[in-house]
């Protein structure tokens, strides 16, 4: 049987017939690296070898991880990205213009069909546009760089398929918990996750892209969903090539139904997972009276243009409660920009919010600003680890937006549907 | 003689790699390896010894500095009942063992934390010197046996170029 996982790797690989398991090897469509596991790491292992980039119009670089640069460590980190860049003539470099994975679509750079790579764990984002794309380490990128291709196992396919409509202030990041609650972090076993079925058709992009951003979360080498309408319209706007086969790529189906798991969106509450896995999740109202420190709305899984709104939804009229801070870091550059003229950023910013830079920002714990000791976090980020996001003492909730924003207000976890009478 | 470090919970990249320090060289990096969960675990780790964790090694990010570090501090085999896949792929292409055990073995008394080992590449075996036990590890694919053998995807790629330019 056809799954969309084996008609992009048959497309990259040109061998028909694949099953599972097969090793093949796959011509990338397009490589993407940013400036902490990119230039740095690769250029030393590309002079090694003594090759040249295999071609530089399918090479993407963003700067996004050593951003705001504040350290000598990350001047440099940055002004080595930016030469190697200029050295191998890269045209498709984007600087400070928010996180790779939001920028990518955003400028049109991901389309159904393609077989991508990109040096980053959240990579599987890319296949919310019906691509096959996966994060690898920093040497296999600079194999990909040296050669254009890459081995990869001929994946299973887990299809997770949701019907009905989600309830009003749940999203696609209560839909996304729920599932790493239900098979957990392993639970992909680096198979090709896909999600289907009449909710996922209902999303907008950016929601289909935190679905597919934290396929990464379920264990899963790739988050795919079957393009349709939706698709080509985001990527049109983004001045993307649509394939005029891109109809091929619509299959929603698995090997096996054992692989096939149901869920009912409507049934679906907010979810709040407790430190130290996005595993431990469950229902928002488990966690009331959890007091913390910190609320975050940030990251590529939640800060793009749809979480700010979001946020904006919770805190219009409202302010945040005493003994607690509210930091936003707007996933992209542009995202911001369009939030400004909505009214998106004055409401956040009336409701008591700090902004930072359009970059990993605290999720990565790169940068100066991170959590201090025992220093308790709400946050709409993928993952929470301990230690991940600042001081070892630290802990992280994860949830929505909404979820983020109402807790906010409260001073405490909240239902976002507490704070607006639903 | 080599020891075996034995993980309780999971072990992430981020414990393994904190991101703090990922602008720091490696050996800088290294010092700070498993801090979180595991102080005394950079400074103490010897040459040759091995590491066993629990399901799911390695989850998280594509930073390979999580399965460098653990190359640079000595760590010669990786073993655990599953890895995540990047982590997986990370190692290899740096030429870090890593084996897959069945996961009942797991809860052998013999694999206790502390207990002197003998890693056995070349058979996948993992040796427990104190009460003489063998545990077989579950093979590696040839090709992936290959890559660590070179010494990790960039040797590989070498000897590669090589041989297609002394063809042509």
């Amino acid at each position: 049987m056809i799954t969309l996982a084996k008609k992009l790797l048959s497309d990259a690989s040109g061998k028909a017939n694949l099953d599972i398991g097969d090793i093949i090897i796959c011509n990338v469509d397009l490589a993407m690296i940013h400036d902490s596991g990119g230039p740095r790491r690769v250029k030393p292992i590309l002079e090694r070898l003594n090759r040249n980039v295999w071609n530089k119009e399918k090479i993407v670089v963003v700067t996004d991880h050593y951003v705001p640069v504040e350290s000598d460590e990350a001047h440099a980190i940055q002004a080595l990205t930016k030469k190697w860049v200029k050295d191998n003539e890269i045209d498709n470099f984007y600087d400070e213009q928010g996180i790779c994975h939001v920028v990518l679509p955003e400028r049109g750079h991901l389309t159904p069909g393609l077989f991508c790579v990109g040096g980053d764990s959240h990579s599987p984002t890319g296949g919310a546009f019906g691509a096959y794309m996966f994060g690898i380490g920093a040497t296999e990128m600079a194999g990909v760089l040296a050669t254009g291709s890459i081995w990869i196992k001929t994946p299973e396919t887990i299809l997770m398929s949701w019907q009905n409509q989600l309830r009003k202030y749940v999203t696609a990041k209560d839909m996304m918990l729920a599932m790493c609650r239900k098979i957990g972090m392993g639970g992909g076993r680096y198979q090709a996750i896909q999600f289907a079925g009449e909710t996922i058709r209902k999303l907008p992009m950016q929601e289909r892209m935190t679905l597919s951003n934290m396929a990464a979360e379920l264990g899963a080498q790739a988050g795919l969903i079957a393009p349709d309408e939706t698709t080509i319209a985001y990527v049109e706007a983004a001045g993307g090539q649509v394939p005029n086969n891109w109809r091929d790529f619509q299959i929603e189906t698995a090997e096996d139904t054992n692989n096939i798991m149901q869920f009912d969106a409507a049934n679906l509450s907010p979810q709040i997972a407790a430190p130290h896995s996005p595993e431990n999740a469950n229902d928002a109202d488990e966690f009331q009276n959890t007091a913390f420190d910190v609320a975050y709305i940030g990251a590529c899984t939640g800060a793009k243009y749809i979480d700010l709104l979001a946020a904006a939804d919770v805190l219009k009229g409202r302010r945040i409660a005493k003994g607690v801070t509210l930091k936003v870091a707007p996933a992209s550059l542009r995202d911001q920009h369009r939030a400004a003229e909505d009214g998106i950023m004055q409401i956040l910013e009336d409701a008591g919010a700090e902004f930072l830079a359009n970059s990993c920002g605290i999720c990565a714990g790169y940068g100066e600003d991170r959590l201090a000791e025992g220093q308790v976090c709400i946050s709409s980020t993928a993952r929470n680890f301990k230690g991940r996001m600042g001081a070892q003492s630290s802990s992280v909730y994860l949830a929505s937006p909404y979820t983020v924003a109402a807790s906010a207000v409260t001073g405490m976890l909240t239902d976002p549907r507490l704070v607006m009478g639903e | 003689m080599p020891r075996l470090w034995r993980f309780e919970g999971t072990i992430d990249t981020d414990v393994l790699a904190p991101g703090f320090y990922m602008k720091s060289p490696l050996p800088k990096l290294s010092n700070h390896c498993l801090e979180a969960v595991r102080p005394d675990f950079a400074r103490t780790v010897e040459k040759g010894d091995v590491f066993l964790a629990n399901a799911n090694m390695g989850v998280g990010s594509s930073r390979e500095q999580a399965a460098e570090v653990l190359k640079y501090l000595g760590i010669s085999a990786v073993i655990a009942p599953s890895f995540a896949g990047i982590f997986y792929r990370n190692a290899i292409n740096l030429g870090l063992p890593v084996f897959t055990i069945d996961q009942t073995l797991m809860s052998m008394p013999a694999l206790v934390d502390g207990a002197n080992v003998e890693f056995h590449f070349d058979v996948a075996e993992l040796k427990i010197l104190d009460d003489a036990t063998c545990i077989k590890l579950i093979p590696l694919p040839n090709f992936l046996k290959e890559l660590i053998l070179d010494g990790g995807l960039v040797p590989h790629l070498e000897k590669r170029f090589q041989q297609e330019g002394s063809s042509s």
